[in-house]
């Protein structure tokens, strides 16, 4: 890792090498469908590579995805077990390795867990791989009885051919099913037929999470086992000039101080606290680089440069402004802008490496095993087959540990120079927060035109600001474009804009400062949901217009947005009198597939205390798997966009994020926490994402429910800057 | 060499005086359940109760405990998750990572335990937890649920 700038890009460069292969080739082999001839050294009992049966009736449905809070496992192993006919009861999971997952043509499909994808990507080849392996073992039960398989039916994990009254469960034929072809076709239910999708269940992972029985990372032991802390250079792209390792290896437990690429410094020790402790003992010297002047101020400098003029990339485009000037009597604009923020996961950025001449092994969080698998490869210099990742339930994800395996790196170069010890290398938080992959920074300026009608016929919206696809995964862009920036502002697709504006131009001026930038939960819809909203807020004030009929009338070729706004309307009372100095909010947006609104009550007393009393959310994913466990996602994004906006900044000073631990990076807590009534409302025929996009609707609900109670507009998160503050 | 009393048990570690007694539950005796999540008692994820109040244990030296106090972790609060907090957490499903929960569920149930009926109020001020996944309306309703089951 050379710098901080530059590591993303050859992790994901190897991850995209693993990325392309997925949909090349992976979905072409029918997965569960070719399950049984591709399972090679298959495990007993197993059915075809997504069901294990054992003896004793117990079903184990294999998860390629990663839990990391969302839910995923459960969502998952319903839909497999919705196809498979096993009785619910006697379900649980695992997770096949990525090593696994390569020596058996990518059977399982993609590792990759963000983008709230994890059941709309996969919906389709898991629901049939439960239903060849309820075939499968029904073929074996009719097989045993000599009767036509098409009068056996199965359910609850029991196989009955009704003409003769006989039965058997899924355990006594597994072993028999295992032997047998796959049919080349199923058909899967029609959602009418479900019985286990769309159902409350309960999660299959909360026990060991109630008891501290579940691991983590962090928890990890293995024999023998060493333990790293390690500190990498604060300044983005600076390097390790020297470190005094005589000054610490006398103290207690400290086994090495190694140096890790050419940017930092570990030590090793028999426990982790030693080797926090050596290494804050540690004189340590930094070639701070070229970036080491680089402030907050000069970062918005550059990215005002960008918001001036001058070539741009366009993300949408409608009609023409110039043309439609001629119709505009008022003009309204405004200049936004959104932070850097880190992800803070609770969990800090952890991995245990065990490396030897001939094998790498890893154990670790991460939100995609191919992509720490191929980071072991690489940082071990041993071929993929020759390393594997074995993942652990992740503490937090939230993008952070999708598309960055640094950690994975650092702890296998540390592995690799005590060959043969387990090592396993936790970040401190304060290196978590200086190490990030932050929410990229940028600015809109958005000008509005109302005609004399006072509809909105022009709209131009000009961003400046960061890329993350340009750092990340340039393989990924268009003709230079980030096409990622404009989401929630895009003509089609998963992250469409909710209105038809006669005239639109929405183009954004790339400027990349040194700052590594990430998938952050939500992504790019969060501050772009920020600035359409609360700018379509100011429009409507501008046009004397109430904002959900200003809305209103831009939305009639988009009824799922109209119809998730309108039913938070509904559910909020909008348009009837709130409470003694409560104001409401609204924002609505499309994203990961999905229609998601928001409205807030609020108030602000006279000393400027905002109290969020209330919100109003509803979600249209097209399919809902589990309502519990969308409710759950839905006020969880509340946290994770609340948080954001009353207090997610990390600001920058000589080169370095100044905003190291919990104390100057504030989250929010029960006590700020508003009451959060949910409407799923899944209109069919499509599946959306759940684990992000109301985080889009979270701040510019409530800072348009802040403008209603006093007038103010507040264009720049968070709002720990602003007079106004958590009650 | 420290004398502690942790879940019931004496315990003799054989660690500096000056390491936190969250360092010395995970790594000399092997407690996982608590947390490291910011090592400033800013989080909450290493709470464990001491003599039953709650404690943020990362920021407590261990040279600071004797054997008269009663530590007790995650894994001590009840015998098999019994306790009404973690039959709470169960039925309502409050964990989504979780990694947050341990110091959560021991919070709650030293508020709990010097509060059998609090407030939503008592909770505002009582539970200063950080949890990221956002799980603090599950955690309000548990803590209320629970309390209906100890009365």
């Amino acid at each position: 890792m050379n710098s901080t700038t530059t590591r993303g890009v050859a992790i994901s460069r190897r991850s995209f090498v693993v990325a392309s292969a997925a949909s090349g080739l992976g979905l072409s082999l029918g997965f569960g469908l070719s399950g049984a001839q591709a399972a090679g050294d298959a495990a007993a009992g197993e059915v075809n590579a997504w069901v294990v049966i054992h003896p004793d009736d117990t079903v184990v449905i294999r998860i390629a995805r990663s839990e990391m809070g969302q839910g995923t496992l459960t969502g998952l192993a319903q839909l497999v077990a919705e196809e498979l006919e096993c009785d619910w009861s006697k379900v649980t999971t695992e997770y096949p390795t990525p090593g696994q997952n390569l020596a058996r043509d990518r059977v399982w499909g993609s590792f990759s867990t963000g983008g709230s994808r994890g059941i709309r990507e996969s919906q389709d080849y898991v629901r049939k791989g439960g239903a060849v392996a309820r075939e499968l073992l029904i073929q074996a039960a009719a097989n045993g009885w000599q009767v036509p398989a098409s009068e056996c039916r199965a359910r609850d994990s029991v196989i009955t051919h009704a003409p003769s009254g006989r039965s058997v469960s899924f355990g006594k034929v597994a072993a028999a099913a295992a032997t047998l072809t796959p049919p080349a076709e199923v058909t899967l239910k029609e959602p009418t037929q479900w019985r286990l999708i769309g159902q409350p269940v309960k999660r299959l992972d909360t026990a060991d999470k109630l008891t501290g029985k579940q691991r983590y990372g962090t928890d990890l032991t293995l024999p023998g086992m060493l333990n790293a802390a390690i500190m990498a250079c604060p300044v983005f792209g600076g390097t390790l000039a020297g470190f005094e390792a005589d000054k610490v290896s006398a103290m207690p437990g400290v086994r090495k101080v190694v140096q890790v690429d050419d940017n930092a410094v570990a030590v090793v020790a028999d426990t982790w606290w030693q080797a926090r402790s050596a290494l804050a003992a540690l004189p340590a010297r930094w070639d701070e680089g070229e970036h080491k002047n680089v402030s907050s101020a000069s970062i918005d400098a550059f990215l005002d440069e960008g918001l001036a003029g001058g070539d741009a990339f366009v993300g949408n485009k409608n009609g023409d402004l110039a043309a439609g000037q001629a119709q505009v009597v008022k003009t309204v604009e405004a200049v936004y802008s959104y932070p850097y923020q880190n992800h803070a996961t609770m969990e800090p950025m952890n991995a245990t490496a065990l490396y030897t001449a001939d094998r790498c092994e890893v154990w670790c969080p991460t939100q995609n095993g191919e992509a720490a698998l191929a980071a072991a490869s690489s940082a071990s210099g041993l071929a993929l087959e020759k390393c594997d990742v074995h993942k652990i339930h992740l503490g937090g994800g939230f993008g952070r540990r999708g598309a960055f395996h640094d950690y994975v790196h650092q702890a296998v170069v540390i592995a690799k120079q005590i060959p043969g010890t387990p090592v396993k290398l936790i970040w401190s938080r304060e290196e978590d927060m200086l190490h990030g992959a932050y929410h990229p920074i940028t600015k809109a300026k958005l000008v509005g035109g109302l005609d004399a009608n006072d509809k909105l016929v022009n709209l131009h919206v000009r961003i400046s600001g960061q890329s993350i696809l340009a750092a990340v995964m340039p393989a990924r862009m268009s003709n230079g474009a980030d096409m990622i920036t404009f989401q929630g502002f895009l003509p089609k697709g998963d992250h469409a804009i909710s209105y038809t504006v006669p005239n639109l131009l929405v183009e954004h001026a790339m400027r990349n400062p040194h700052v590594p930038p990430g998938f952050w939960r939500g992504v790019n819809i969060n501050q772009n949901a920020i600035y359409m909203e609360c700018f379509m807020d100011e429009l409507a004030h501008a046009a004397g217009a109430d904002p959900l009929e200003f809305r209103r009338t831009l939305m009639a070729d988009h009824p799922k947005n109209l119809a998730v706004l309108e039913a938070v309307a509904k559910g909020a009372g909008w348009g009837t009198a709130a409470g003694a100095g409560i104001h409401r909010g609204l924002a609505v947006c499309n994203a990961f597939g999905s229609f998601i609104a928001a409205c807030a009550e609020v108030s602000v007393d006279a000393a400027g205390k905002l109290t969020i009393h209330r919100i109003v959310a509803a979600t249209d994913p097209g399919h809902v798997v589990n309502p519990q466990q969308v409710e759950a996602q839905v006020e969880g994004s509340f946290v994770y966009g609340l948080s954001a906006m009353l207090y997610g900044e990390c600001t920058v000073r000589n080169g370095r994020i100044e905003q190291d631990n919990f104390h100057s990076y504030n989250s929010l807590r029960i006590a700020q926490m508003p009451k959060v009534e949910t409407i799923v409302m899944p209109s069919g025929g499509f599946w959306g994402g759940v684990g992000e996009p109301t985080i889009a609707v979270a701040a510019p609900a409530v800072l348009n429910a802040i403008f209603a109670a006093t007038g103010t507009r507040i264009r720049h998160l968070p709002l720990k800057q602003q007079r106004l503050r958590a009650a | 060499m420290a004398r502690l009393n942790v879940n019931g048990e004496a315990v003799d570690v054989d660690v500096d005086g000056a390491t936190p007694l969250l360092w010395v539950l995970r790594e000399q005796l092997g407690l996982t359940g608590t947390k490291y999540g910011c090592g400033v008692a800013a989080c909450g994820a290493c709470t464990v109760h001491v003599d039953g109040a709650a404690v943020r244990s990362c920021v407590m030296p261990v040279a600071g405990f004797n054997e008269n106090q009663r530590i007790v972790t995650i894994e001590g609060l009840s015998a098999g998750g019994s306790h009404p907090v973690q039959q709470a957490w169960a039925e309502l499903d409050v964990p989504q990572c979780g990694y947050c929960q341990p110091g959560m569920i021991m919070a709650a149930a030293a508020l709990l335990g010097a509060n059998p009926k609090p407030s939503d109020a008592d909770i505002d001020s009582g539970i200063t937890n950080i949890c990221r996944c956002g799980t603090f309306n599950r955690v309000r309703r548990g803590i209320h649920l629970a309390a209906g089951k100890i009365a």
